[in-house]
Formats: C-alpha cells, sequence, structure tokens
C-alpha cells in the first residue's frame, strides 16, 4: 500500500499546485479546467462507490449529477428573479448560499437514488445496467419537457452563487471550495471503504452467498452503497452547475453517464484516487487533442477500447502494478 | 376526438413498435446468445441510415438504399465483432459498456468526420409516398403502412429462421450450451459472427427506414438504442418473442400516451398547464411501465431467471 498512498498524495498536490502556479503565472482558465477536475472527481468519487467497492454497474448516475445540477438552477434562478418557489407552510424565495444548494442537492439527489436504487437492486447483471440506463434517460426526456425551467435550452444564471467568508467569483478561491469537498469525499470515501459497512459491502460484491449466510442483507448494503453514492455525485452536480453559471438536461444525458463511468475507469476501478487520475486525463486530453482535432473523440474511443482491452487495471494499475486487493 | 384519430395513432404506434423491434431484435439475440451487452447497437442504426442516404444520394433507388443499408451495417457488424467485440465474450459487462461505448465514440466522430455534422435527407420514393385510404375511411401515409408491413415480414422471417431453420438451430443450442455445440463439430466463432451481423442488418434496415421519416444524422442511434433496452427489459433478455411484445408495448404506450395523456389532464385541469404536465409525464410513461413490469417480474414477461 505504500507506494500508492505515495502516489495518492502526489496526485492531489498536484492537483492543488496547478491552480496554485497558474495563479502565479496569472492563467485563469487553467484554474477553471482544475476546478472542473476536481469537481468531475468528486463526481467519480461517488460513482466509484457504487461500482468500484459495491459492484454495481450503474450507467445512470448522470441523474444524480443532473439533479444536484438543477437543484442548484432552481434555488438560484427563483432567488435571482425573485420569485417564491413555494409559499406554504413557510415563505420560500430559493437561495443562493451555497451550503444550502448542497444540502438540498445531496438530499433529492439521495432520495432519486432510493427510489432507482430501490427499484434497480431487484435484478442484477445486465438488467442492472440497462434500468439504471434508462431512469436516467427518463428524467432527461423529463427535463427537456418540463418547460418552467426552461425545458431544452436550460436554466442561466447571472452570478455564482455565494459561499459564506469567500468571493466565489474569483476563481482560485472557488477551485478552494471544489478541492475541500473533494478531499472530504476521498476521506469520507477511505473511510467508507475500510469500515465494516464497506467491508461487508466489498463481500457482497464478491461473494453474495457468504454474505447472506452470516445474516446480511446484500440488499440492504448495496442499496445505502447507491444511496451514498448518488448523493455525492449530486453534489458533484451542484457544483458543475455552478462552474457554469448553467444547467441543462445535457447534464442528465446518458453520455453523461458513460463519462462519469469513464473517469472511474481511466484511473482504475476501486482505486480511491482512480477518479481523479481519470479526470484528470479526460480534462488534459479534451484540451491537447481537441486543439489538434474537432475530431478528438476518437482517439478517446480508441484510447478507451486499448485500455479495456489490454491494461484493465487503468492508469494506475498500469503505473502501480496490481497490488491492490481488489478481487 | 374521433374514432379515426384513435386508429390513426394505434398505426403509428404499429408503426413504431415494429421499428423497435427490428432493433431490440439484434440486442436480445446478441445478449441471448453470446452474453453481451453492445451499446454500439444504435451506432450501426446510424450505419445503416448513413449508408442508404449515401446510395439514394448516387443511384435514387430508395430499394438500392435499402440494400446498402443492410449491407453496410452487416458489414459493420462483422467487422466490429472480428476486431473487438469478440474478445469481450468472456469479460464481466463493465467491459462490456465501456468497450462498446468507445465504439460509439469512434462511429459517432468518424460518421461525423466522413459526412460532416449537417444532416442528410433520405427521400421518400414517389411510388411510396402519399396518403391511402384504408377500409374505414382512415387516410394513412403509404410509406408508414410499408414500414409496419416490412416490420412484419422481417419479423416473421427472423422467427422462421430461429425455429425452423439448421442456423436457428444451432443460434438455439448456442444459447442453451456453447461447449456442447463446439464439441458437436459447429465452428462457434463464424456462428457469433453471423449473429452479430445479423443483429447488425436488422439495426441498419431499421436506420435506413426510420431514416426517410426522420432526418440522417450523427447520434440518431442512441435514443432509439435506448428504448430498444427497454423493450428488452421488458419482454425478458434473450427472447425473441419479448422483444417483439416489449416493442409493440413500448411504441404504443409511447405514442398513445403523448397524444393521450395531455388531452386527459385537460379534462381536470386548465390548458396551458394540462399540455405540460401531460407532456411531461407522457415522456415519462414508458419507464413508468418498465418499472411497473419489473416490480412484478423482474426478469422480464418471457425472461427465463436474470
Amino acid at each position: 500500500m505504500g507506494r500508492e498512498r505515495l502516489f495518492n498524495l502526489a496526485v492531489i498536490l498536484a492537483l492543488l499546485a496547478v491552480p496554485l502556479l497558474a495563479l502565479a503565472l496569472d492563467e485563469p482558465f487553467v484554474i477553471t479546467l482544475a476546478t472542473k477536475v476536481a469537481i468531475l472527481a468528486l463526481a467519480g468519487v461517488g460513482l466509484n462507490i457504487a461500482l468500484g467497492l459495491g459492484g454495481l454497474v450503474s450507467l445512470g448516475h448522470a441523474a444524480f449529477f443532473g439533479i444536484g445540477g438543477y437543484a442548484m438552477g432552481i434555488l438560484a434562478a427563483h432567488a435571482q428573479n425573485y420569485e417564491p418557489l413555494f409559499s406554504w407552510p413557510f415563505l420560500f424565495e430559493g437561495s443562493n448560499q451555497m451550503p444550502l444548494i448542497w444540502l438540498v442537492a445531496v438530499l433529492a439527489s439521495a432520495a432519486a437514488a432510493l427510489v432507482i436504487g430501490a427499484l434497480s437492486l431487484r435484478t442484477s447483471g445486465v438488467y442492472f445496467i440497462m434500468i439504471t440506463l434508462a431512469f436516467g434517460q427518463m428524467l432527461y426526456y423529463f427535463a427537456i419537457s418540463w418547460s418552467a425551467y426552461g425545458g431544452e435550452d436550460g436554466l442561466s444564471i447571472w452570478v455564482r452563487n455565494e459561499m459564506p467568508g469567500l468571493n466565489t467569483l474569483i476563481p482560485i478561491q472557488f477551485f478552494g471550495v471544489c478541492f475541500a469537498l473533494l478531499c472530504g469525499a476521498l476521506l469520507f470515501s477511505a473511510r467508507l471503504a475500510g469500515s465494516g459497512f464497506g467491508l461487508a459491502l466489498s463481500a457482497a460484491r464478491q461473494t453474495e452467498e457468504r454474505v447472506e449466510t452470516v445474516g446480511l442483507q446484500p440488499f440492504k448494503l448495496r442499496l445505502v452503497a447507491f444511496v451514498i453514492s448518488g448523493a455525492i455525485t449530486g453534489l458533484a452536480g451542484a457544483l458543475f452547475a455552478d462552474l457554469n453559471r448553467f444547467v441543462s438536461p445535457t447534464m442528465l444525458s446518458w453520455h453523461t453517464s458513460g463519462e462519469i463511468m469513464i473517469f472511474v475507469i481511466l484511473g482504475g476501478v476501486g482505486r480511491l484516487y482512480g477518479p481523479v487520475v481519470g479526470a484528470a486525463v479526460y480534462i488534459l486530453l479534451e484540451h491537447l487533442l481537441g486543439g489538434i482535432s474537432e475530431y478528438w473523440q476518437i482517439f478517446l474511443g480508441l484510447l478507451l477500447l486499448g485500455m479495456v482491452l489490454f491494461a484493465r487495471g487503468g492508469l494506475i494499475g498500469a503505473l502501480l502494478g496490481r497490488e491492490v486487493a481488489h478481487d | 376526438m374521433s374514432l379515426i384519430l384513435i386508429l390513426e395513432q394505434i398505426l403509428n404506434g404499429l408503426q413504431f413498435g415494429v421499428m423497435l423491434f427490428l432493433m431490440a431484435a439484434g440486442l436480445t439475440l446478441v445478449f441471448g446468445v453470446m452474453g453481451l451487452i453492445n451499446l454500439a447497437h444504435g451506432a450501426l442504426y446510424m450505419v445503416g441510415a448513413f449508408a442508404a442516404a449515401a446510395v439514394a444520394g448516387l443511384t435514387g433507388s430508395f430499394v438500392l438504399a435499402l440494400i446498402a443499408s443492410l449491407a453496410a451495417a452487416a458489414a459493420a457488424g462483422a467487422l466490429v465483432e472480428v476486431t473487438v467485440i469478440r474478445r469481450l465474450y468472456d469479460r464481466d459487462h463493465l467491459d462490456q459498456v465501456l468497450a462498446t461505448f468507445a465504439l460509439i465514440l469512434i462511429f459517432s466522430e468518424g460518421t461525423r468526420w466522413i459526412f460532416g455534422s449537417f444532416p442528410l435527407f433520405l427521400d421518400v420514393p414517389d411510388y411510396l409516398s402519399g396518403p391511402v385510404t384504408l377500409p374505414g375511411g382512415i387516410k394513412y401515409p403509404l410509406y408508414r403502412l410499408a414500414i409496419i408491413v416490412i416490420g412484419l415480414v422481417v419479423g416473421a422471417g427472423l422467427f422462421w429462421l430461429i425455429a425452423r431453420t439448421r442456423i436457428g438451430i444451432q443460434i438455439r443450442a448456442g444459447e442453451a450450451d456453447r461447449e456442447m455445440i463446439a464439441a458437436l463439430g459447429v465452428d462457434i466463432s463464424k456462428l457469433y459472427t453471423l449473429v452479430f451481423a445479423l443483429g447488425a442488418a436488422l439495426a441498419g434496415l431499421a436506420g435506413a427506414l426510420v431514416g426517410a421519416i426522420q432526418s440522417v444524422q450523427v447520434g440518431m442511434g442512441e435514443p432509439v438504442l435506448i428504448l430498444a433496452f427497454v423493450v428488452i427489459v421488458i419482454g425478458g433478455i434473450g427472447s425473441i418473442k419479448g422483444a417483439l411484445v416489449g416493442a409493440l408495448l413500448v411504441g404504443l404506450t409511447d405514442t398513445l400516451g403523448g397524444i393521450f395523456l395531455p388531452r386527459l389532464f385537460t379534462l381536470m385541469m386548465e390548458p396551458a398547464q394540462a399540455a405540460s404536465l401531460g407532456a411531461s409525464l407522457a415522456s415519462m410513461l414508458i419507464y413508468i411501465l418498465m418499472a411497473a413490469v419489473l416490480l412484478v417480474r423482474p426478469s422480464g414477461l418471457f425472461g427465463g431467471s436474470a
């Protein structure tokens, strides 16, 4: 484990160092890119709890990402237009305060994950993949037809939401917020993996029958993991919408689900820092290859294909070998 | 709301369902026989549509365009099977999802590279355009009626192929026990390529037929792919009969829901609100149907154990 820990430390320090360096060199765009990496990595950390730890191949995590995004969009849009969101049982005018938005985003995506999870986890394997995909798509079409909140065009907000004590309009400060949340999620994820719950969940992934024999219920373990996973991805969605000051049905589309999964896989499934490496490499590729060719996704596709066929441990696996106790 | 309108919408739903069946049949065959989940099935639908549009543009013949769609999609399917897909049969579903997602990226961007981002148009030939009067005085577009007929004929052909021919016996045997039929001397890898190409050809045909109603563009296969997944989840993965029943259910539910739900709500609330709520709910209807089926039968209507 020693080598991987060192590597993880290097990764997270690099993610911190790049925007600081960019600040010194006055390159605000790089700070925005680093913020994007931190947010997408957070979404990946969420998915990794279901995928890596629980073995649940969810192709519908865009649902939670998008719900987080819409939580931000709806609250902030009401606050900026001075239209109360509801007036009963108390008057609520929306909000532009990040902590409240995050709370709503986490609760809403956790609730959605509870419903989707409870239905999808009745099945397994390929059914589970298709059903999570279908539920994600259901929310996508719902958002498109929901004209009250922009329908297909999405929702824009004028000003980034506020964080008490900080000025989130300054890129590096907003980066700091996202980075701190990412670190929090990574710590939480590590604790979760080492906890009794995490061990039981891992065991349920490996041999379901044994877990049942000792009196644990795999369904419940997986449902809890799915809800936690959805909640973290939802938080990332709220941040992502805040970064762009825009939320649209695209956040809910199944391509987003695929991309979040790519972050996890590029880095290495079940690796704690896999999503961080994966998101960083993805954003880097997008900008390097995107500069060379308009059709950069061909190369992304080839890379991904090569990775799946020939290098199954992801980038971290290729660099460090398969030393982690994963299957 | 007249009876004629209802009948017309039922025909529309039938047409949509038949198209979904062509897509879902390939998916469910490939899953049933090879145990593979193929996200790139929608890309083959797109390949068929583009091939048809290109050939129709060159020759002006719709029949040649349909043949081209079958041939191009089958060739693309066989190529992909030999180079990529066959390495995935023994892998877990996660690897299959990722690799076929990567194939979507490659196919979509590659098509954009060759044909550009603007949609192409595939015209309905003269002899199939215009309305036709059905018994009962319903005027219905001839082309859509032709789609229903073609779909049903192809579907019947598929059932015959699976149930009555030697290839069909091998395919069904492959589903049941792949080691055994390999031991009996069937070239299993050739059989797999054939099944994959067959599924691809059906998807390509669907793409070409629908391409003449809608526009032919990059990414056109993905919404259909996801509906086809809903279809086979409802019908039971691996079952052709399930795919047919599921496709018709989904096609009818989606079409009729989209038309009648907003009208139903108008009876209960003001029109503007009813229209938007009705449209939102109608877009979710087939997924609600899927959830309902799963609650009762987790492995689908005609599925074995999941």
